[in-house]
């Protein structure tokens, strides 16, 4: 650490120059200090200040279209541009679907993936499966989306669809043609988005539980899988589910990936093979073609939902992972 | 690793024992079933990408529909532009913020504030698209580079913040102590001593924010918008690279799907170098700098 140093010493020779002077002008004193206070303080508050104004635009753009339609918007399923009807229940229904479709399988998975890295898998290999499955999280969504239309949705049509329509079609959820784009093909996008998300955070609140826990529970006769989840898993519980919750959120407000294999019709269908339509997508394909004031603002209210739902996700997620890992020390980056 | 139960597995029932086994590949699988779409979407870009790169992709702007060739240079320019303008709204106050929360804010209000960054970083990225569209481009009457930057921004701000407050607090106060023993101010020790010896972890923080918003589209759908040709005005309707790759991937062309492979490629590339030099700079982090 050479830089500092100049500056620390010719305080230092300041400072002995005129020791009658009282220390807290050295350094040009308190009015700089004040001022560099005010400044950070105002960057502070201008995080504030962005949420402040992101829900009043959501409000300020979307009270046309709350005034046209009132609560009714989110259970209509008329989405009529042309004849300025618009119901955002397709929409709902499709985010809704799409993301349990990825929660259900993404959350074992995910699970796995932090139960292989935190307690079972040799020491040499935890860093780099890590490093890996965090890479997940650092590709962009545009580009899972250009891997799900080229690859995914093409293995979707010709192997799995029909294959799971064969077998299970009796359930009604796959049944229909398989084109291969459409609801599965979201869930299924969506999944391998958020499991580096519950991993990671699974992970977290796994290594917060106490060595001693683990070792009481061996000590006890346990088998390494009786260890983790009478020992492990069962005092993580609130934060494993907060870590789930946190991958909904992200589901939920997930926007190019889905938009480019849902196939963007606002429909509603029982099988997971037909199209559907989610909200975060009508925005991205509408918004800049809307034409006129109601059309805008019922794809404003939509973010607004949006927005709201997401945020209360997030602020239990928060509350769960908080109760689990409260009282550990910061965690350092690896 | 031997079980941990080597020495009695006599005591142990075979059922027992078998659960732990499959439990151990179930989580073994898991991992596999992970790995397999990393490696493949991995594999496609760079099998798919690397046929269509090639000098004309990186130097020209795109052709009409039907005329083969062209390339994604103003779109690559136009990335360029948006993450500048992103970085220099989103950089000084997430840092700004960072340091308040660190250094001044141990209170309520400082609560509230780690509060609201969570919260921000949160919304969606359409959803910021809507915002910036509200301020910039209704107020400007068109698309603008400039409304991309500004979304992007917005984006980068909570994680910044949260990453610059960590880090600060990692430094031991007795350093910060003992600038103010030799009479240092307490901005100049925040700046020059406390900020400084922090700086690789704050930086880590402001490289995963940018690799985060590089690759981002929703929000530039309606603020940047894209554009076919050259353009380095922030008031103007720009291109990039991500909306490139969502308008030739969904397109019905075949010369168009090959650019956007091209196109990933590329975006992929540059966040990958950015993560990679995430972890060069925090394997030579802070907490070596100071212990």
């Amino acid at each position: 650490m050479s830089g500092p140093q100049p500056v620390a010493q010719s305080e230092v020779i300041a400072g002995a120059r005129s020791q009658s002077e009282p220390l807290i002008k050295a350094g040009s004193g308190y009015l700089s200090d004040s001022l560099f206070e005010i400044a950070m303080l105002a960057c502070g508050v201008c995080v504030l200040g962005l949420v402040a104004l992101i829900i009043y635009e959501l409000a300020r753009g979307s009270t046309l279209s709350w005034h046209a339609f009132g609560w009714k918007f989110f259970f209509r399923s008329d989405w009529d541009p042309v004849n300025e009807q618009f119901g955002a229940w397709a929409f709902v229904y499709g985010t809704l679907v799409s993301s349990l479709v990825a929660l259900v399988l993404a959350v074992p998975l995910a699970l796995g993936v932090a139960i292989f890295i935190t307690e079972m898998c040799p020491a040499w290999l935890k860093g780099p499966l890590a490093f890996t499955t965090e890479l997940l999280a650092a590709i962009p969504s545009v580009i899972y989306g250009l891997w799900a239309i080229f690859v995914l949705v093409p293995i979707l049509r010709q192997y799995l669809e029909p294959f799971l329509g064969k077998y299970f079609g009796w359930t009604g959820l796959f049944e229909g043609t398989p084109y291969g784009i459409g609801m599965l093909a979201a869930g299924i996008i969506l999944a391998i988005m958020v499991i580096p998300i519950i991993s990671s955070i699974t992970r977290e609140v796994m290594t917060a539980v106490s060595q001693q826990q683990r070792e009481a529970v061996l000590a006890l006769g346990a088998t390494r899988w009786e260890m983790i989840r009478t020992g492990v898993l069962r005092n993580a519980r609130a934060g494993i589910l907060g870590a789930i919750i946190l991958g909904l959120g992200r589901a939920l407000g997930e926007t190019m990936a889905v938009t480019m294999v849902i196939g963007n019709r606002p429909e509603i269908a029982r099988s997971l093979f037909a199209p559907g339509y989610t909200m975060a997508s009508v925005i991205a394909n509408e918004f800049s073609e809307a034409t006129g004031n109601t059309y805008l603002s019922a794809l404003i209210e939509i973010g607004l939902a949006l927005f709201l739902v997401t945020i209360i996700v997030n602020i239990l997620a928060q509350v769960l992972v908080w109760s689990v890992t409260r009282g550990m020390p910061a965690r350092g980056h690896a | 690793m031997p079980s941990p139960n080597n020495s009695d597995l006599t005591r142990v029932g075979l059922w027992r024992r078998g659960k732990d086994v499959l439990a151990t590949i179930g989580a073994a699988g898991a991992v596999v079933l992970v790995l397999v779409p990393l490696i493949a979407i991995f594999g496609y870009l760079v099998y798919k990408g690397i046929g269509s790169l090639n000098w004309a992709f990186l130097t020209e702007t795109p052709k009409p529909v039907g005329e083969p060739g062209g390339g994604m240079a103003n779109a690559i320019a136009g990335s360029c532009l948006i993450l500048l303008i992103a970085s220099c709204l989103g950089v000084p106050i997430g840092i700004g913020a960072g340091i308040y929360l660190a250094e001044y804010g141990r209170n309520r209000f400082g609560d509230l504030i780690r509060f609201t960054a969570d919260v921000l970083n949160g919304v969606p990225s359409i959803v910021i698209g809507i915002v910036a569209y509200g301020i910039v481009v209704l107020a400007q009457g068109h698309f603008s580079a400039l409304a991309g930057g500004v979304a992007l921004g917005i984006m980068m701000i909570p994680t910044i913040t949260r990453a610059t407050e960590e880090m600060l607090l990692l430094v031991p106060q007795t350093i910060r102590e003992a600038a103010y023993g030799l009479g240092v101010a307490r901005w100049r020790t925040t700046l020059s001593i406390t900020l400084r010896t922090a700086s690789s972890g704050v930086i880590t923080g402001v490289m995963l924010a940018f690799a985060r918003v590089a690759g981002e589209t929703a929000p530039l759908l309606f603020t940047a918008f894209g554009n076919q040709y050259w353009n380095w005005k922030i008031n103007q309707p720009t291109a990039a690279l991500s909306l490139q790759v969502f308008t030739y991937a969904i397109s019905p062309f075949d010369e168009w799907h090959r650019q956007a492979w091209a196109g990933a490629l590329i975006l992929i590339i540059l966040i990958v170098v950015a993560v990679s030099a995430v972890r060069v700079a925090a394997s030579h982090g802070m907490l070596k700098g100071t212990s």
